[in-house]
């Protein structure tokens, strides 16, 4: 269907001369597209958490916007903010941070084929895969399609640009807004990061080891503080994790 | 005339952010191919990136920052166990569960 909404796609050597207007077309397009869906909003309530976090961990709003540009992962930045607060080591915090963002490879991997043209660049795909995040990348399945190949990688650019933007706006809600509520209410804003995080990792989970993996890190992280072992965001992806996939392959060969 | 001390933050949030985070988008542009979908590898790559959200969450929960700390952990533990609930009840519904979190924690703070 999407196919016959592409008249002008055109595979042959014209595409290298790609006008500028016609990319900032694209771009605007995709700034557009952003503004319509429903990730918007999503991507506000989230980062309303993640800047009230910011704020009752000491870190400055510059900080916070930066790490929203240059990390532009939730989870990550909850990871980041929440391990540097309570003072952990920094290998440790970027141990945990790199666990969880390996999971970003296969996703970018899997989006680039609807972005690549014969003779595109490895240096324009820098920008969409620093883009590619949950929200990004299931928007760009679902709108790519319709879009022309030449314009794709600067529509995805206006699509990143504008979740970011949207993202921007959440943390900056929530770090004034924890600056200036009565204690309760922050406890209430920051309580937003555990309960939308614990219930849309639940929403992805696709086969049994997703829905263990999930189940075993809940008990394992406060076991390992308890038991004040080091490095316990990582032992807790690494033991939970190789456990929920172990259960998964052992079911999958009983059955 | 900006003291070392303030850009520190920044430093560490490009060393221990940024740059691991990055790290395998950039792979994942270079290699571009060869990874396929469904390999057993990336399930068990999830169920570690899932594993460990699952912990930063529960920590969260446990091991409060400060104004969530003022709020007995009986009642934040209570809070997330009825917004998971009400989130399946409501035929998985993130909005319905978030809300019914936040309904038990406040409530559940101010009697």
């Amino acid at each position: 269907m999407p196919d016959s909404i592409e008249p002008f796609k055109n595979v042959s050597t014209t595409t290298a001369e790609t006008p500028s207007h016609r990319s900032t077309n694209a771009f605007l397009d995709g700034v557009r597209a952003s503004w319509t869906s429903a990730f918007t909003l999503v991507l506000i309530g989230t980062f309303v958490g993640v800047g009230a976090l910011a704020h009752d961990y000491g870190f400055a709003l510059a900080w916070l916007a930066l790490s929203t540009m240059l990390i532009w992962a939730a989870p990550a930045q909850v990871i980041i903010i929440s391990a540097l607060g309570a003072g952990a080591p920094l290998i440790e915090v970027a141990l945990a941070v790199t666990l969880s963002a390996v999971r970003l490879l296969p996703m970018v991997v899997s989006l680039l084929p609807l972005l690549r043209a014969p003779d595109t660049r490895m240096r324009d795909l820098v920008l969409p895969g620093h883009f590619t995040a949950a929200s990004v990348w299931v928007e760009s399945f679902r709108l790519l399609p319709r879009i022309p190949l030449e314009r794709r990688i600067a529509f995805c650019n206006g699509l990143g640009c504008g979740f970011m933007a949207a993202g921007e706006v959440g943390g900056a809600i929530g770090y004034s807004l924890a600056a200036s509520l009565p204690v309760l209410l922050t406890a209430a804003l920051l309580f937003l990061t555990p309960l939308s995080f614990l219930m849309s990792s639940a929403r992805n989970c696709l086969i049994l080891s997703d829905r263990l993996a999930l189940a075993f890190g809940l008990m394992v992280s406060p076991l390992l503080v308890y038991l004040q072992i080091g490095l316990d965001l990582m032992w807790t992806g690494l033991i939970a994790g190789s456990a929920a996939y172990g259960v998964h392959v052992v079911w999958r060969t009983l059955r | 005339m900006t003291p070392l001390a303030d850009l520190w933050p920044y430093l560490v949030l490009i060393l221990c952010g940024f740059l691991p985070n990055d790290l395998w988008r950039m792979l994942g542009v270079i290699v571009g191919h060869g990874v396929a979908e469904n390999s057993e590898l990336l399930i068990w790559v999830r169920a570690v990136a899932i594993a460990l959200l699952a912990g930063v969450i529960a920590k969260i929960v446990v091991v409060p920052p400060s104004a969530l700390a003022t709020i007995p952990i009986a009642i934040r533990v209570a809070a997330i166990g009825c917004g998971f609930g009400a989130y399946l009840a409501a035929r998985q519904s993130v909005f319905v569960g978030v809300l019914a979190g936040e309904a038990v924690l406040v409530i559940g703070a101010v009697i």
